[in-house]
């Protein structure tokens, strides 16, 4: 018994790593229905900025990624305004086909400059370090902190949202654009934004991502689907829901391994099916649209 | 009547090969309010679209304070002082009454008659509403939100877009009651108005639309009910 719970608590801690990288695709796809297919890799670029500035300053990867955070920013926003503003339209493809040959060419470009070998954060102690909780249950610090780092990340975006002016021109621009743009919002702008703040996100993620399990140049895709599950999952453009998305998918793959280690992945698939067909608009679909 | 606020010249709209308006001359004074009248597809949304900036047109067409604003797009145009309450309302259906109140003045939060508190003393049944969704609102709650919206940004120039449509009598006749308010603050006006009564009452001059072209303009007092019926429908 103690060590389903067990399995189900490293479930849900897991499912912390994956609402972590869905948390961007949600606020993203929430704002300006851009679908982003290079999500998964911009992730594994942040965390090979976060390596090679750990390298370079010889600082440790929490210090690196604080770094890091702003330059993604300024790669975010760049990368919208530049680019992706013009892929966007009535029109779903093209901003999916710019996406997708983005992904191809981010995976190339780090092949280059990193080689095709597995890297690692280094972050010490803490790597190991565990809580007891009495018995014979143990949790560990890392993935508790990346639970944690997914609440609070999801949190702030909250207070961005509903607390301030510019989530308020987020919203609206979401909800009507011809008349977001009659009160004066350059969409343009405010697109360049959101993507500059879900590239912060994706640091955090890079920072859990690549002190948790190896990482190389070719992982982006795999992990951009348990993104796509959790944000389907949760409810297209709720961020909680996106949270309760990567839990479902955490627990799922866990209790598939301790059933049999080789049901992992595909009970994370399984338990995704199983909601989008019972209920095909998500666990917290938006009361609108 | 002092120097033209707003100033078109040989206006003219496309929406793709559909062509709107033709080459549509008017102004409107500082302090003055105009109704454009006209029947159904005469052009008269299209005219305050094209002023906003949500319809592309020649850049010296639109002048307004003697520049040429034509295809400046409307968030620019926002910025300038022309602020649009469109057809239909429109509110943002995720934002409480309040912040559909604040966006308005999100992109040009300038000095003036309207702020939220004065929004409020216009408009009190938006106050006790205030934390709302806006689409739980009644219809005419709702156009008072909408003109709100459009005043928290100071305008210069406030245009309104068929503010009655499908609105009870007694909501409407509560809705024009403000506009005589609006105007004491300085601000100038102009109504798209299918109860051609209430645009009578409030404008200080009318253009009657017929098919994309001005068919009749002046004061209200100066017009007879034929020459405006033979605007209207052009026989």
């Amino acid at each position: 018994m103690l060590d389903w719970i067990g399995t189900i608590i490293q479930g849900v801690l897991l499912g912390g790593l994956y609402a972590l990288f869905a948390a961007g695709l949600s606020l993203i796809f929430g704002i300006m229905r851009l679908v982003n297919l290079a999500h998964g890799d911009l992730i594994v670029l942040a965390a090979f900025a976060i390596l090679a500035l750990a390298s370079w300053f010889g600082i440790d990867p929490w210090l690196a990624t604080l770094l890091a955070m702003p330059a993604m920013f300024a790669v975010g926003f760049g990368l919208q305004q530049l680019l992706l503003n013009r892929t966007l339209g009535r029109d779903l493809l093209p901003p999916l086909l710019v996406t997708f040959g983005l992904s191809i060419i981010i995976q190339n470009g780090l092949l280059e400059a990193f080689t095709a070998d597995s890297r690692r954060l280094r972050l010490g102690a803490i790597e190991t370090a565990s809580i007891q909780l009495g018995g014979n249950l143990a949790i560990g610090v890392m993935p508790l902190l990346t639970l944690g780092s997914a609440i609070a990340v999801i949190l702030l975006l909250n207070l961005l949202f509903y607390r301030t002016a510019l989530g308020r021109a987020f919203r609206a621009t979401s909800d009507d654009l011809e008349i977001a743009q009659l009160m004066g919002i350059d969409h343009h702008r405010i697109y360049a934004i959101a993507m500059a703040i879900a590239m912060l996100v994706a640091t955090v993620a890079a920072l859990y991502l690549g002190a948790g399990a190896n990482f190389d140049p070719t992982i982006g895709p795999a992990r951009l689907i348990y993104a796509f599950e959790a944000v389907i999952i949760g409810g297209l453009g709720s961020l909680w829901g996106t949270l309760a998305g990567g839990i479902v998918i955490g627990v799922a793959q866990t209790v598939g391994a301790k059933i049999n280690p080789e049901w992992q992945i595909l009970a994370g698939h399984l338990a995704f099916l199983a909601v989008v067909l019972l209920r095909p608009r998500g666990l917290f679909p938006r009361a609108e649209d | 009547m002092s120097a033209a606020l707003l100033e078109t010249t040989g206006l003219d709209a496309r929406y793709g090969d559909f062509q709107a308006l033709y080459g549509i001359d008017s102004a409107v004074a500082s302090g003055e309010t105009v109704a454009i009248i006209g029947a159904n597809g005469a052009g008269k949304s299209s005219y305050l679209k094209a002023i906003a900036g949500l319809i592309r047109t020649e850049p010296d067409s639109v002048r307004f304070e003697g520049r040429p604003i034509g295809g400046l797009g409307a968030a620019n145009i926002l910025k300038l002082g022309i602020a649009l309450v469109p057809e239909g309302r429109r509110l943002f259906s995720s934002l409480t009454v309040e912040e559909n109140l604040q966006i308005g003045s999100y992109a040009r939060d300038v000095a003036g008659p309207w702020s939220l508190d004065a929004i409020y003393a216009l408009f009190p049944a938006l106050q006790r509403r205030r934390a709302a969704p806006s689409h739980t609102l009644s219809g005419g709650e709702q156009q008072m939100a909408a003109i709100g919206r459009a005043l928290m940004s100071n305008p210069r120039l406030l245009l309104c877009d068929e503010i009655s449509l499908g609105l009870a009598p007694i909501v409407i006749r509560n809705l024009y009651e403000v506009i005589p308010r609006i105007k004491q603050s300085g601000t100038s006006i102009v109504l798209v108005e299918q109860d051609l009564a209430q645009a009578l009452k409030v404008a200080d001059r009318v253009y009657c639309f017929q098919e994309g072209r001005v068919s009749l303009s002046g004061r209200p007092a100066e017009l007879t009910r034929e020459q405006i019926h033979l605007a209207y429908f052009g026989h």
